[in-house]
């Protein structure tokens, strides 16, 4: 019988919570099947599942009638809807008559939307593919990638070309900001990295060195090793990890929020107005910021070299100084400025390619800051080769 | 800009679609769109959610590419057009994002100077009284130096108004802009919609699903089909209610009550 909702709250209330959910089946003739509900019905009780009275049901001689009668039944939760939908399917399924006259009738239309036909008429298509198709499917999604990330490269070069003619629409406030945000802000960590940099190579080199007395040559390790390859390389690292990623993030949420194509559709070339200034701003920072971190670097050799090695800041310094070439230090900073292209453009690249979701987002962050780093390692090897040809 | 009375320019549509068709990779979306805007009317386009209405207004904008068929604006090709024509022509527009769009780094009047700066000889005090001008049109005086984050839902609305308005376009188009207002703010945008048709005589692409909104402002309209991907129906949203005999179009401008009264529910 149905219940008028005021009277099953009140019900409930006096319920005693322990009297649990019961079912009994039972089989009055051979194609009669009587399912009985009693008790209180609870998710945190546990969860009865239809399927166990599958066999029951499906086995031969096969019922052709099945009732549900609830007069015994107490309280009822989600528990009960989700019994009685999978109940109501199976019976459907094998062409078998359900009866749920007896139960309340908020339960019978919660059943009845459970099991309706779903309104999707084309379900989305979960194929299963071969391994083969599935790695043809990257490929040609990574060449895809590759060929827009070339032409994002065309583009920001053509606005890049139009920036130094004087030609570009971007506001000089947000070059300003990116000097301040990758230039200043992120001088104590550079200063923090570099600085441990250099005590570790001027720690790693000592233990070796002093065994053949040549202490002092800690100061020609470090000194070549930070001016050549390390302070560009670890600035580069550091700039891709806080300014790729929040270029990337910038971008992506501007991408998101639809305020990239108001740019657009006002005429502003997004990649003049947002890439530009982001570009310029890094690749004039960085080689200040890798000058800065080679000093640190060597500065952090130094303390090693003082304090353990018994030398003279004097001595390390004049070691240092006849063992750095200027070839050296221009080639670091070649390189420094060709890093901050390649994260400027990273960044930039994976915010102008977001999705359109707040998840998608992050993953654009965390590209940037993948591929940042690693385009700074291929770089630094071609660099290695490049370098060695030219007799640097 | 403004045709002379009697040359070819002045009886060619201000928007004119011919055979679009919009699909992202294999996916169609529509197929084989046609219809006319004519100058100064409010052009609705109507539809479900997710039936491509938004996507329609970004091809008519140019921010993606119809797989087939073109867009002209006042008879000239903008779909396939060179970038210094497509620029002259988007420089006549002023759009209205669903999601305002305003740049959240900037201050209102920064937002609706902006395009001025950019396109315009004026000097920066001579911006910021433009840009306060459109700000107060917009019912939004005094808030120059507040960023968007700090004003409500409503109010992002109309400061993008003030932006799309703020080089004096012919063609407005809005997306969705009475989605996730309530009444009385969606009924005052509406109003200032019909205000800047009759102020401006703009031309004016209004997507929305908003049934007030579309009896209260449509002067013509196309309804999106989604199950056909293609116009359902077009014409005056009044008296299109009256006549149309698709069920799909009955249903939406009826919201749905039409099926509800056959099934004896509710």
């Amino acid at each position: 019988m149905a219940l008028r909702p005021v009277a099953e709250k009140w019900l409930e209330a006096r319920v005693n919570e322990t009297d649990l959910a019961g079912l009994e089946i039972e089989r009055s003739d051979s194609n009669q099947l009587v399912i009985r509900l009693s008790g209180v019905w609870r998710l945190h009780h546990g969860m009865p599942t239809a399927n166990r009275l599958k066999p029951q049901l499906i086995s031969s001689p096969r019922p052709s009638h099945v009732t549900v009668e609830a007069s015994r039944l107490r309280a009822w939760d989600s528990s009960l809807v989700n019994f009685l939908a999978g109940l109501t399917r199976i019976c459907n399924a094998h062409q078998i008559l359900l009866d749920r006259a007896s139960l309340p009738e908020g339960l019978n239309r919660l059943v009845e939307l459970a099991t309706s036909a779903p309104e999707l008429k084309e379900p989305r298509a979960t194929t299963t593919e071969t391994l083969l198709t599935r790695a043809g499917r990257t490929v040609l999604a990574r060449l895809e990638g590759f060929a827009t990330y070339v032409d994002f490269v065309g583009l920001v070069a053509l606005a890049l070309g139009n920036a130094l003619r004087g030609r570009a629409r971007f506001r000089k406030i947000d070059l300003l900001e990116v000097l301040q945000a990758s230039g200043a802000d992120a001088l104590g960590i550079v200063t923090l990295i570099s600085y441990l940099v250099g005590i570790i190579m001027a720690f790693m080199g000592a233990v070796q060195l002093q065994q053949f007395g040549a202490a002092i040559y800690v100061a020609d390790l470090v000194a070549i090793a930070t001016v050549r390859e390390m302070g560009a390389m670890m600035t580069g690292v550091i700039m891709s990890g806080r300014t790729g990623a929040a270029f990337a993030a910038q971008l992506g949420s501007m991408k998101v929020t639809q305020e990239i194509d108001a740019l657009a559709t006002m005429g502003i070339s997004p990649i003049e107005f947002l890439v530009v200034p982001r570009v310029l701003g890094l690749v004039l920072m960085m080689p200040l910021l890798c000058l800065y971190a080679d000093f640190v670097g060597i500065l952090g050799g130094a303390t090693v070299g003082v304090t353990m090695l018994g030398l003279t800041l004097n001595s390390y310094m004049q070691q240092t100084i006849g063992a750095i070439w200027v070839s050296s230090l221009v080639g670091g900073l070649v390189k420094s400025v060709a890093y901050g292209v390649l994260i400027a453009i990273a960044g930039c690249y994976q915010g102008f390619e977001c999705g359109q979701s707040s998840s998608a987002v992050g993953e654009a962050a965390t590209a940037a800051v993948v591929n940042g780093i690693v385009m700074i390692v291929v770089a630094c090897g071609l660099f290695a080769v490049i370098f060695n040809l030219l007799g640097f | 800009m403004r045709p002379s009375p009697g040359s070819t320019e002045s009886i060619a549509p201000e928007i004119e679609v011919r055979g679009l068709t919009m699909a992202f990779g294999p996916r169609i979306i529509m197929r084989d769109l046609n219809f006319t805007v004519a100058r100064h009317e409010i052009f609705i386009v109507m539809g479900s959610s997710g039936c491509g209405k938004s996507t329609l207004l970004r091809h008519l904008v140019g921010l993606e590419e119809p797989v087939a068929g073109e867009i002209l604006f006042r008879g000239e090709g903008f779909t396939r057009a060179d970038s210094a024509t497509r620029e002259n022509i988007i420089r006549r527009f002023g759009v209205l994002y669903q999601s305002s769009a305003l740049w959240s780094s900037m201050t209102l009047a920064e937002n609706v100077g902006l395009p001025l700066a950019q396109f315009t000889d004026l000097s920066p005090a001579e911006i910021r009284e433009i840009a306060s001008l459109k700000l107060a049109l917009v019912g939004l005086g005094g808030f120059e130096d507040y960023y968007p984050s700090e004003i409500s839902g409503g109010m992002q609305k109309r400061a993008g108004v003030a932006r799309a308005i703020a080089l004096d376009p012919e063609i407005l188009f809005f997306d969705e802009p009475t989605a996730g207002l309530d009444p009385t703010a969606s009924r005052l945008l509406d109003d200032l919609i019909l205000e800047l048709r009759d102020s401006l005589g703009a031309t004016i692409v209004v997507v929305t699903h908003e049934l007030a909104s579309i009896f209260a402002i449509g002067d013509n309209c196309i309804f999106l089909d989604r199950e056909t991907r293609s116009i359902g129906a077009r014409g005056h949203p009044k008296e299109l209610l009256g006549q149309t005999d698709n069920p799909r179009v009955r249903e939406f401008l009826t919201r749905g009550s039409t099926r509800a009264a056959a099934d004896g529910g509710l």
